[in-house]
C-alpha cells in the first residue's frame, strides 16, 4: 500500500463520480423521448431505423409483450452469432483462417455474448476471425448491453407510471439505446483509444524482430473499437486471450484509467436516470451510495489482501514493499489492479488487467464474492440497476413492516405478487452457482480440468460458475474451460443468470406498473436517508452472499489459512 | 378518551398465559404435528421433515451403536423446534377459543317464536332453524334469536353479551337504532324482529370463528411473507445440499445430521414459526378492545390507513355545546351577568343549562339564589327562550333575537358591544345566547363546541405517524373551520352530505391514499363500504355493519385511532421478528462451519470466534439456541412489539436498533451460554 496508490484509486472514484450526474441526467432525457444535442443528427436516423423495421414508436407494450420481445431478439441473436462461430472459416474477413468453433464451444460462446457474459472458453487472436469479431462479438457487445437498459427501463417506468398498464416499447428502448448512448461513446472513446496506441487495423498480424532476432508475428485486428464498447457495455470480453493485460488492448496506465472510467460510467449512470425517472433524484443518489460502499470496500480489501504479499514469498526474501505481483503488469501496479479487479466484478464486466487466480486467497475471494453479490454494485448496464432494484424491494418489504405499514417502494406497494417474483429471481444465482460448482467438485471429467489442487482448485469451479451466473466473464484461470461439460453447464448458467432472472423482474415490473402511486408521508419508510443505505448494504450481504459462505468457506478461506500455515495449493 | 368498563377490563386483564389456556395449548400443539396441516407453514414444515429424517438416522445409530447420542439429540431438539412453533399458534388460538366461548354460551339453546306466514300466528321453533326473512315475535326477558331488523315496536336491550356494556339500548323499528344482534336480552317491551341474517353466519358466529381462527385465512402481508420466507428456506436448502459435494471435494464427509443441524438453524424457523401466532394474537388483540373484524385482511389495512374521515361530534367534541364565557354588556359586571346567567339556568335541564350552572359557580364563583322562583319558564321552541321570575325580577336567556324582543329592544337600537359580542361569538363558530332582566340587556353567553381535552396532542402524534385527519361535521363553514383549527385536524369536510363523504373518500384514494372512517347510519353504508378501513357502531343500522369491515362494540369514535395502532403494531411485529430471525444466521454460521471443516482446515478454527468448546456441541448448541429462542419470542408474539406514535423514520431507527442489532448480537452470546451448558452438563 501507498499514499500514491491511495490517491490514483481515489482520483479514478472521484471521475467516476463526477460523470454520474450528465450522463445520468442526459440518459433520462434520451428515453423519455426528449430532445438533446445529438437529436439533430441521430434524430432522423432513429426515425428512419423505425420506418424500416415498421415500427409505431408511440405503442408501448404491456409487460408480456416487451418481454416476448426481448426473448424473440435475443433468441434470433444467439441463433445469428452461432452460425457466425460455425461457419466463420466460410465467411469473409478471416486473414488467418481460422476454422469454425466446435458445436459446445460455438454454443457457449453464442450465450456467452448474447447474455453480455462474455466467458470466453476460447482464446481471441487464434480462434476468432476478424469478422467473427466485429460482426459477431462486437454486435453483441452492443445489443446485450441495449437489452439490459432496456429491461431496466421498463422497471423505471414500473416506479415512475400509476396505474399503468404498459412499460414503453421494447424496440425504441433499444434503438435509443445504442443509438444515443452506446454508439457516439464508443464511437469517442475508439477513437481515443486509437490516439493513445490501441491498434486498429484489418490486417492479421505484424511481424516483428526480437532481441535474438527470430521473427514473431503479432496477431493484431480492429482492437480499440472492440475494446471501447467491451468496457461501456460491461461485457468484458477481450480481443486477446490476456484480455486487458494484453499491451495491445491496454497499453498504459492512462487507457487503464479511461477502462475503469469506461465501465462504471454508463452503469452507474443509469441509476442515476433511475432517480431522475421516478422523480427523486435522493433515491437514485441513495442506490449509487450503497453500490459505492460496497465497491469501495471491495476496492481495499483487494488492495490491502495484494500489497500484504504472501508470506511464502517473503520468506525466500522478495521486496516485501511489492505485495503479491504474481500474474500482475508492472505497468499498472497494485492499485488500478485492485481497482481493476473489484470494479470488473463488481459491475458484471468480467475483462481483467492481472490475472485473479493468481490473486492471494482473499485477494481473490472479494471478486467471486463481489459477484456473488448479485452484480449490482452497479453491476452490469442495466442488469446491475434491476437487481439493485430487487434487492431495494427485498430491503424495503422487510424493514418497511417494522415501520408499521404494508412495504412499499416509491408509493408502489410491495405485496405477494412483488415477493413472489423478486424470490424466483434471488434464488436463480445460488442455484446456478452452487449446483453446478457442487456437481462438478464430485465429477471426475470436471475435476480433470482444473489446473490447481486443494481448495484453489474448488474456488477456480466456484469461480467459473459464479462468473458464468453472474455474466460476469472473468476467470479464475487454471481451469481449462474448453470442455463439453463446462461449455455447456456454464452456458446454462449464464442462461439462467440472465433470463431466468430478468423475466421475474419484468413480471414485477407489470405488476408494480398497474399500482396507483401514493404520496409518501411521515408514516412511509423512507428510502432515500442514510439509514436506508445502510439496510440495503445489509440486505444486500445478509441475503444475496451469506449463502455463499460455506463454499467460500471451503475455497478461498481455507487456501488463506493454509497460505498462513505455510501451505500453497 | 379511552372507554372503559367493568367487563373490558377484566377482559384485557386476562393473563398472557392462563393455565388451563397453556395446558390446551400444548396438547394443541402436538395435533398440530399432523404435516396435512402443517404444510400451510412451510418454513416448519420442512422442519419437522429434516426432523423425521434425523430420527431415522438415529434409530440407525442405535442399531449400529455409535453415534446415538449426537443424532438423538439433535432429533430431540429438532423436534422441539416443530412443537414451539406449534404451541406458538396453539397458545394464541387457545387465547381466542377462550373468549368464543364466553360468547357462544349466550348462543345455546335459543328458541324462535316465528310468525306465520299469514301473519296471525306464532310457531315455536329452534332458533338455528330460522330463515333469511322470517319475523320474530320477542318479548321482555326473552333472547333475540337472531341477527335482524327490527320492523316493530320499541324495547330496551342489554347488548352486554356483545359489548360487555351493561347500560340497556334502546332499539327501536325505522331509523338507525332498528339492528339487532341474536344473543341479546329484551329487557321491557315487545318487539318483532325480521332475521336479516341466516344462522350460522349471524354476528356472533362470525365472531366465534374469527377469533378461534377457524376461518382464518393468511392475509395478504402474511402471504408475502411467507413467500418470502419460502424462498429463504429453498436458497438455503440449495446451500446445504450443495454443500455435501463441495466438503466431498475438500475430503470431508458431512453427515446428513450435521447438514440438517445447520439447515433448520439458517431457515428462519424463528420467523416462521411465530407468523401464525402474531397474525391470530393482533386480531385477538382487537377483540380485548371490543372492535371485531370481518377478516385480518382489514386488521392490516388499518396499519396502512394515512387518513382518518372523524365526525365532529362525539369523536372531536364532546356532543354538547357548553358554555365557555360570559360577555357583559358596558354598565354589567360579569358577576351580575353570571349570577343572571345562573339563576335563569337554574331549572334548565338542558346539557346547555346544565354547562351554564356548572360554569357560572365553578370558574366565576356565583351562588345559586336562595330564594325559590316565583315562577319557570321552560325553554319552548316558539319562544326560544327560557327563564325564572325570581325575587321581582324576570330572568331570561336565550336565542339573540328572541331575547331582544322579550326585552323590547330593537335590533338596530341594542347596543353596539352587545351587538359586536353576539357577531364575535357566532364568528368563532360558538353560539350566543343573550340575557335579559326585564328589558335590560344584561350581555351574551358564550356556547361552544368544547373540543374534547387531549384531542389536539393526540392528532399531532397522528400527523407525526404521517395520518392526516380529517373533521366531518354538518357545521357550516366557518363554524366548522374554527372548531378544525381548535382540535388541530388537518382538514375538515362542512356542511358534509353523505355524498359528500363518499366523493372526498373516491377522490383521497384516487391519490393514492387509504381511508378509514367510522358511521352508523344506513346512508353511512357506502362511504363504508368504500372506506379501506370503515367502522360501524354497534348501535348502527345492519345495512351500516353489513357494509363495514369492522364493528366496534363500544360504539367509541375515537377508536379508530387505536384501531390503527393496532394494525400498525401487527406488521411491525412482523417486520420486527423476521429482521431478528434473519439477522440471527450470521452467529449460527459461525457457529456451525468451523464446527464442519475445522478437521480438514485446522486454520479454520480462528472462525470460531465464539470459542464453542467441540465442534459437535457447536452444533448442538446452535439448534438448541434456535429451538429456545421461538419459546422466548411468545410473549411478544402475542403481546405484539410496542408502539410510539412517532415518524416512521424514528420507528425504524429504534426497531432496527433492538431487532436488527439485537438480532445479530444476542445469538453469539445465546449460543456461547448452551454451548457452556452443553459441555458443563458433557451431553456431548
Amino acid at each position: 500500500m501507498s499514499i500514491n496508490g491511495w490517491l490514483q484509486i481515489a482520483l479514478l472514484l472521484l471521475l467516476a463520480f463526477i460523470l454520474i450526474k450528465p450522463l445520468g441526467a442526459y440518459m433520462a432525457r434520451v428515453f423519455e423521448g426528449e430532445r438533446t444535442f445529438l437529436s439533430p443528427v441521430l434524430g432522423p436516423i432513429e426515425k428512419l431505423i423505425y420506418v424500416i423495421a415498421g415500427i409505431n414508436p408511440k405503442r408501448e407494450q404491456g409487460w408480456l409483450a416487451y418481454t416476448l420481445a426481448m426473448l424473440a431478439f435475443n433468441l434470433i441473436g444467439f441463433v445469428t452469432l452461432y452460425a457466425i462461430l460455425r461457419l466463420q472459416f466460410y465467411l469473409p474477413l478471416n486473414p488467418q483462417g481460422f476454422p469454425g468453433m466446435t458445436p459446445d464451444l460455438a454454443f457457449n460462446t453464442a450465450i456467452s455474448f448474447v447474455t453480455n457474459t462474455n466467458w470466453q472458453n476460447y482464446s481471441g487472436e487464434s480462434a476468432a476471425s476478424n469478422f467473427t469479431q466485429m460482426a459477431g462479438l462486437a454486435v453483441h457487445n452492443f445489443l446485450s448491453a441495449a437489452t439490459g437498459m432496456a429491461i431496466a427501463l421498463a422497471v423505471t417506468r414500473a416506479f415512475a407510471r400509476s396505474a399503468a398498464t404498459t412499460l414503453g416499447n421494447f424496440w425504441v428502448d433499444m434503438t435509443r439505446s445504442t443509438l444515443y448512448v452506446l454508439m457516439p461513446l464508443a464511437v469517442v472513446l475508439a477513437l481515443v483509444f486509437v490516439a493513445l496506441g490501441l491498434p486498429q487495423t484489418l490486417d492479421a498480424s505484424v511481424t516483428a524482430t526480437t532481441l535474438e532476432g527470430a521473427q514473431q508475428a503479432i496477431p493484431l485486428g480492429p482492437i480499440a473499437s472492440q475494446e471501447a464498447i467491451k468496457q461501456l457495455g460491461t461485457n468484458g470480453g477481450g480481443f486477446f486471450n490476456a484480455n486487458a493485460a494484453h499491451p495491445f488492448e491496454n497499453p498504459s496506465a492512462i487507457t487503464n484509467y479511461l477502462n475503469i472510467l469506461a465501465m462504471l460510467s454508463i452503469t452507474s449512470a443509469l441509476i442515476y436516470t433511475f432517480g431522475k425517472t421516478v422523480g427523486s433524484v435522493r433515491q437514485g443518489w441513495a442506490l449509487i451510495a450503497a453500490t459505492a460502499i460496497l465497491l469501495v470496500a471491495g476496492i481495499v480489501c483487494v488492495y490491502i489482501a495484494e500489497t500484504s504479499g504472501v508470506p511464502s514469498h517473503l520468506a525466500m526474501g522478495i521486496d516485501p514493499t511489492l505485495g503479491n505481483m504474481e500474474g500482475k503488469e508492472v505497468r499498472f501496479g497494485q492499485a488500478m489492479d485492485a481497482v481493476y479487479a473489484a470494479t470488473t466484478t463488481a459491475i458484471s464486466n468480467g475483462g481483467v488487467n492481472a490475472m485473479l487466480g493468481s490473486f492471494t486467497p482473499l485477494g481473490g475471494l472479494v471478486p467471486m464474492f463481489l459477484i456473488q453479490l448479485g452484480e449490482i454494485l452497479p453491476g452490469g448496464v442495466g442488469s446491475g440497476l434491476y437487481g439493485l432494484i430487487v434487492f431495494a424491494v427485498l430491503t424495503v418489504f422487510v424493514a418497511g413492516l417494522m415501520v408499521g405499514r404494508t412495504p412499499e417502494f416509491l408509493g408502489k406497494k410491495i405485496e405477494s405478487r412483488e415477493m413472489k417474483y423478486a424470490m424466483f429471481a434471488i434464488l436463480v444465482l445460488p442455484f446456478a452457482i452452487l449446483a453446478f460448482s457442487a456437481i462438478a467438485a464430485v465429477l471426475p471429467s470436471a475435476l480433470a480440468a482444473l489446473g490447481n489442487a486443494g481448495p484453489h482448485g474448488l474456488s477456480e469451479i466456484l469461480y467459473a460458475y459464479t462468473s458464468a451466473a453472474g455474466n460476469n466473464g472473468s476467470a479464475f484461470a487454471g481451469l481449462s474451460g474448453n470442455t463439453v461439460w463446462y461449455n455447456t453447464t456454464l452456458a446454462i448458467g449464464m442462461l439462467l443468470g440472465r433470463f431466468a432472472y430478468a423475466v421475474p423482474v419484468l413480471a414485477i415490473a407489470g405488476s408494480i406498473a398497474g399500482k396507483t402511486r401514493s404520496e409518501a408521508s411521515a408514516g412511509t419508510f423512507p428510502t432515500h436517508t442514510p439509514l436506508f443505505v445502510g439496510l440495503l448494504v445489509a440486505i444486500i450481504l445478509i441475503m444475496g452472499g451469506l449463502q455463499y459462505f460455506p463454499a467460500l468457506a471451503l475455497g478461498p478461506i481455507a487456501e488463506h489459512v493454509s497460505m498462513v500455515a505455510g501451505q500453497l495449493f | 378518551m379511552t372507554p372503559s368498563h367493568p367487563t373490558q377490563e377484566a377482559r384485557r386483564a386476562q393473563s398472557l398465559f392462563d393455565a388451563t389456556i397453556l395446558a390446551g395449548a400444548a396438547k394443541d400443539a402436538f395435533l398440530k404435528l399432523d404435516p396435512r396441516k402443517l404444510i400451510r407453514n412451510p418454513v416448519i414444515f420442512v422442519t419437522e421433515v429434516v426432523a423425521a429424517i434425523v430420527s431415522l438416522l438415529f434409530v440407525r445409530d442405535l442399531i449400529v451403536g455409535s453415534g446415538a447420542a449426537f443424532s438423538g439429540q439433535i432429533a430431540a431438539w429438532l423436534w422441539f423446534t416443530v412443537l414451539f412453533a406449534t404451541f406458538a399458534e396453539a397458545v394464541a388460538e387457545g387465547r381466542g377459543k377462550a373468549q368464543a366461548d364466553t360468547l357462544r354460551r349466550t348462543k345455546s339453546d335459543l328458541v324462535a317464536y316465528k310468525l306465520s306466514a299469514d301473519g296471525k300466528s306464532f310457531t315455536t321453533i329452534p332458533a338455528a332453524s330460522l330463515k333469511v326473512g322470517d319475523v320474530v315475535q320477542v318479548a321482555a326477558g326473552e333472547l333475540i334469536p337472531g341477527d335482524g331488523e327490527v320492523i316493530e315496536g320499541v324495547a330496551s336491550v342489554n347488548e352486554s353479551a356483545i359489548t360487555g356494556e351493561s347500560a340497556p339500548v334502546i332499539r327501536e323499528a325505522g331509523g338507525d337504532r332498528s339492528a339487532v344482534t341474536g344473543g341479546t336480552q329484551v329487557l321491557s317491551d315487545q318487539i318483532r324482529v325480521r332475521i336479516t341474517v341466516a344462522p350460522g353466519s349471524s354476528f356472533v358466529d362470525r365472531m366465534i370463528a374469527l377469533i378461534e381462527g377457524a376461518e382464518r385465512q393468511k392475509t395478504p402481508n402474511e402471504i408475502a411473507l411467507s413467500i418470502l420466507l419460502s424462498g429463504l428456506t429453498l436458497v438455503f436448502l440449495i446451500a446445504v445440499v450443495t454443500l455435501w459435494g463441495l466438503a466431498s471435494y475438500s475430503g470431508i464427509v458431512l453427515s446428513v445430521t450435521v447438514l440438517a443441524a445447520l439447515l433448520v438453524t439458517l431457515i428462519p424457523t424463528t420467523i416462521g414459526g411465530l407468523l401464525s401466532a402474531i397474525g391470530i394474537a393482533g386480531m385477538d388483540r382487537l377483540v380485548r378492545f371490543n372492535v371485531i373484524a370481518t377478516s385480518g385482511r382489514a386488521v392490516e389495512a388499518a396499519g396502512d390507513v394515512d387518513t382518518l374521515l372523524l365526525d365532529k361530534t362525539g369523536t372531536i367534541t364532546f356532543g354538547n355545546r357548553m358554555a365557555s364565557d360570559f360577555v357583559a354588556v358596558p354598565g354589567v359586571s360579569q358577576g351580575e351577568l353570571a349570577a343572571a346567567a345562573l339563576a335563569s339556568s337554574l331549572a334548565d335541564e338542558t346539557p346547555e343549562g346544565r354547562s351554564i350552572v356548572a360554569l357560572a359557580t365553578g370558574e366565576f364563583g356565583q351562588a345559586a339564589p336562595t330564594e325559590k322562583p316565583d315562577q319557570v319558564i321552560p325553554f319552548s321552541a316558539e319562544t326560544r327562550l327560557s327563564g325564572v321570575d325570581i325575587a321581582g325580577r324576570r330572568l331570561r336567556k336565550g336565542a339573540v333575537d328572541s331575547v331582544l324582543k322579550f326585552a323590547g329592544v330593537d335590533d338596530v337600537a341594542a347596543p353596539k358591544p352587545f351587538k359586536d359580542a353576539v357577531a364575535r361569538i357566532a364568528q368563532s363558530g360558538g353560539t350566543p345566547l343573550a340575557v335579559a332582566d326585564g328589558n335590560r340587556l344584561l350581555g351574551v353567553i358564550h356556547l361552544k363546541d368544547v373540543v374534547k381535552p387531549g384531542i389536539k396532542e393526540r392528532f399531532a402524534a397522528m400527523r407525526a405517524m404521517g395520518i392526516r385527519t380529517v373533521m366531518v361535521t354538518g357545521d357550516n363553514p366557518v363554524t366548522a373551520a374554527a372548531i378544525a383549527s381548535e382540535a388541530g385536524v388537518d382538514d375538515f369536510l362542512a356542511q358534509a352530505t353523505p355524498e359528500d363523504k363518499l366523493a372526498y373518500i373516491r377522490k383521497s384514494q384516487e391519490g393514492g391514499r387509504l381511508i378509514a372512517m367510522c358511521g352508523d347510519g344506513t346512508n353511512d353504508a357506502p362511504a363504508l363500504a368504500q372506506a379501506d378501513v370503515g367502522v360501524a357502531m354497534q348501535t348502527g343500522t345492519q345495512a351500516a355493519r353489513e357494509a363495514a369491515n369492522m364493528v366496534d362494540l363500544d360504539s367509541s369514535p375515537t377508536k379508530l385511532i387505536e384501531i390503527v395502532e393496532i394494525g400498525k403494531q401487527l406488521l411491525m411485529t412482523r417486520g420486527s421478528l423476521t429482521t431478528f430471525s434473519i439477522a440471527n444466521d450470521v452467529a449460527k454460521y459461525f457457529a456451525i462451519i468451523p464446527a464442519l471443516f475445522v478437521t480438514a482446515y485446522p486454520g479454520l478454527a480462528g472462525l470460531n470466534i465464539m470459542a464453542l468448546s467441540s465442534p459437535q456441541s457447536a452444533i448442538l448448541s446452535a439448534v438448541i439456541f434456535n429451538a429456545l429462542i421461538i419459546i422466548a419470542l411468545i410473549p411478544l408474539a402475542l403481546k405484539g412489539v410496542s408502539y410510539r406514535p412517532v415518524g416512521a423514520a424514528a420507528l425504524l431507527r429504534r426497531n432496527l436498533l433492538v431487532y436488527g442489532v439485537g438480532g445479530l448480537i444476542l445469538p453469539f452470546i445465546g449460543i456461547k451460554l448452551v454451548d457452556l451448558a452443553v459441555a458443563g452438563l458433557h451431553l456431548v
